[in-house]
């Protein structure tokens, strides 16, 4: 059904479709409208059976999910930012045991200092904790994915996250197919656990493996992720067959194919970038654009075949690895390392700074002429951080950093006027 | 169902000439689980415990009386410690019973989400404890055991405690009794041994969080351990029972008298047992014979050092610990003091 509703509730109402049997929620800006929406949905009854648990921390939340999954339920939760760091043991212990938790993020920025905006700190931060992570560029594709989710983390036995850019996609308002209940009943069977706490079958679960296993164990994980290669478009395509639409596989291409220019990114930041693509196509720019919707598995065969044909690739990705530079960039790096190609590597967006057209066609110029720095951060002042860099050379009580330059942009100056 | 607290609750019988609470005078039916030979064994024999682990004993006490209260219908959670290491090295187990181990600091979390799918699928016969030592208890564990008991969510927690974080290697946790010798807290200095408070009290935060029920039992009263556990088990919504349980690694006592250390830290006034329910205090375990706290100290080298002249302040603390906890609790009545 076609509704006209806010991303958060779209992915409520997807999440109920797929009949959670427990959810844990913990307030944190911008996902909190999705645990808002499902709470009321619980207590309604619309959702049924289902154990709502308003839990005392992120921990506790995911820890929540650990148990239920654990004992045989289809356990959902969702977090951003400051949340996903303060579960981080938890989300590394659900990935550990196997257990097929699906977690929403709605990505935004990491402090200090404190930001509520959007960029892909959060979930980058748990790149690495065995958990696939999902990217969706808009709310049907959220919608879509999350139903996607519970069937892929079941089938594998591996816990699903599902990244959307925090308020961009979270708090907007758009056009959403909701799809039918017996749809997604036909999509989704009921989960059929690998292991279960029960007592009339006693099993330990999460005991202790030496160093004469771990490595094995460690492996297998991995293995799994690698076998979602396979299942993730397999997924994708058993789900267009029953809804008639296409919610992306591993990766999704943007007339990519034959360009001499690729931009690689993910997220919503491609309805954008699309646009000033399509400008600088009629320019007479060969370039095209490509997203990765599985960011953990990495898709490395697939991207390295979309890529083999491009002369340059300019990474674009909301997150940064300090002292180190683009994560997503270094994974691009990694899967077409035998390739001949320029890989640029921009860094933006950070905090919720926002992504205009214009400033991404100036970008994308530079990246074509291959004049764009080896990291190159997008829309960035470098002259007011070399403002701070003197006054920190100048004086050794300097102050806060952040303050500093924050006072330079104009922002509490312009306060300060009012 | 044989062995019903009430039927329990009413034997307090000591053998003469011992202080030790005994079964053999008794019909069986008001013997305790342990002395039953269809006990279940859920913590079975051949795990990696210390001799004279009081953890194990507790472990074992409590989880079978568990299991006889729900008729074998349980799942436990447990916290990283002793406990989890000592039972179950993959691909051994020494528990019979459904058993998860997660993180140090989230069994209660993990066990509301157990009881949340139990209760989501119609399985409310099956019942759900979380169990952890006093580092994973009263120290990291603290924030999710809060919650659970904010929510009443049905749940037993059981906290071991020893008194300190014995899988590490004997460091001070929250629970760890003043002027005590640990890793951390070593007899040097101004303030020889731990020098914060008299060990922060969660059987009092759980009672005022006005959660059903609370108690403290300690391993050297099976039959009060057991009633309290089984008492606990026919009551809905979260509980909490803190067992004392002597460690003679990180304690210096000999493996041999754990259940002596554990009546004489009670009969001191050291560990008061109480029990307790939606915000009062409902009921102390009075002292039957009282002993000096210097004699239970004693039989401890964590407390070696209070025994120094210059250290006479410290042992005046620990004597000052008992007597308030017995003025405060009412610990002695005229009847016992006559035993």
């Amino acid at each position: 059904m076609l509704k006209q509703i806010e991303g958060s509730h779209a992915v409520a109402e997807a999440v109920a479709l797929c009949r959670p049997e427990v959810i844990s929620a913990y307030p944190i800006t911008p996902q909190t409208h999705i645990v808002e929406d499902l709470g009321l949905m619980v207590k309604s009854g619309k959702i049924s059976p289902c154990e709502f648990l308003l839990v005392e921390s992120e921990f506790g939340a995911l820890s929540a999910c650990i148990g239920s999954s654990a004992a045989g339920a289809r356990s959902y939760t969702a977090t951003s930012s400051q949340g996903i760091l303060f579960m981080m043991e938890a989300v590394y212990n659900a990935s550990g045991m196997g257990l097929p938790i699906v977690m929403t993020v709605g990505n935004r920025a990491i402090g200090a200092p404190i930001n509520i905006w959007n960029d892909w700190s959060d979930s980058m931060s748990a790149r690495d904790a065995g958990w696939l992570q999902l990217f969706v560029e808009s709310n049907q594709q959220a919608v879509d994915v999350h139903i996607q989710a519970f069937k892929l983390a079941e089938q594998l036995s591996m816990p699903v996250m599902v990244c959307m850019d925090g308020f961009i996609l979270t708090h907007s308002y758009s056009q959403v197919d909701i799809p039918e209940q017996a749809t997604v009943d036909r999509y989704l069977p009921p989960f059929q656990p690998r292991q279960v706490l029960d007592p009339a079958a006693p099993l330990s679960m999460g005991a202790m493996v030496g160093p004469e296993a771990f490595t094995e164990v460690r492996y297998f994980a991995h293995h799994k992720q690698r076998e979602a290669l396979t299942l993730i478009p397999q997924l994708a395509q058993e789900f267009q067959a029953l809804m008639g639409r296409d919610s992306g596989g591993l990766l999704k291409c943007f007339d990519c194919e034959e360009k001499e220019t690729v931009v690689v990114t993910m997220g919503s930041v491609i309805g954008t970038m699309l646009e000033v693509l399509s400008d600088m196509r009629a320019d007479g720019y060969s370039i095209g654009a490509l997203t990765l919707r599985s960011f953990r598995p990495f898709p490395i065969e697939a991207l390295h075949d979309a890529l083999s044909g491009a002369k340059r690739v300019i990474v674009f990705e909301k997150s940064l690895a300090v002292g180190m530079g683009g994560i997503l960039a270094n994974d691009v790096r990694m899967a077409t390392r035998d390739l001949d190609l320029k890989v640029h590597s921009v860094i933006g967006g950070l905090g919720g700074r926002p992504i205009t057209r214009k400033n991404l066609r100036r970008m994308f110029e530079k990246g074509v002429n291959d004049t764009l720095n080896n990291i190159h951060f997008h829309d960035m002042h470098m002259d007011v951080v070399n403002r701070e860099l003197e006054r920190a050379k100048a004086r050794r009580r300097s102050g806060s950093p952040a303050e500093n330059i924050l006072s330079d942009v104009g922002v509490v100056a312009a306060a300060k006027t009012i | 169902m044989p062995n019903l607290p009430e039927s329990q609750q009413r034997v307090k019988f000591y053998q003469t000439g011992t202080f030790t609470v005994g079964n053999r005078l008794l019909d069986s039916e008001q013997r305790t689980v342990q002395a039953t030979l269809d006990r279940s064994n859920s913590l079975d024999s051949g795990h990696r415990a210390c001799q004279g682990c009081g953890e194990a004993l507790g472990a074992r006490f409590a989880i079978d009386a568990a299991m006889r209260a729900t008729n074998n219908q349980l799942i436990a959670a447990n916290a990283t410690g002793c406990l989890e290491v000592f039972t179950t090295p993959y691909p051994e187990t020494a528990w019979s019973i459904p058993w998860i181990h997660s993180l140090f600091g989230n069994a209660s979390a993990v066990a509301s989400g157990i009881a949340a799918a139990m209760k989501v699928k119609g399985r409310e016969e099956v019942r759900v404890i979380a169990q952890g030592g006093d580092g994973g208890t009263t120290d990291i564990g603290i924030g999710c055991l809060s919650g659970t008991f904010d929510r009443n969510d049905d749940v037993l927690y059981i906290c071991y405690n020893n008194q300190a974080y014995m899988n590490t290697g004997v460091q001070r946790s929250s629970a760890t009794p003043a002027a005590a010798r640990t890793a951390t807290t070593m007899p040097v200095g101004a303030e020889p041994g731990n020098a914060f408070q008299s060990g922060k009290s969660v059987p009092l935060i759980a009672i005022a969080h006005q959660i059903p029920y609370v108690a403290t039992a300690s391993v050297h009263d099976l039959h009060d351990l057991e009633v309290k556990v089984m008492k606990a088990m026919q009551i809905r919504g979260a509980r909490y029972i803190e067992i004392f349980v002597p460690c003679p690694l990180g304690w210096g006592s000999i493996p041999g008298d754990t259940i002596k250390v554990a009546r004489m830290a009670v009969e001191s006034g050291m560990y008061p047992l109480l029990e307790g329910g939606n915000g009062e205090i409902i009921g102390v375990s009075k002292i039957r014979r009282r002993v000096p706290v210097d004699a239970y100290l004693k039989l401890q080298k964590r407390f070696a050092h209070v025994f120094k002249p210059e250290n006479a302040s410290q042992l005046e603390r620990l004597r000052a610990i008992a007597e308030n906890n017995i003025r405060r609790f009412d610990l002695l009545s005229k009847e016992d003091d006559q035993s």
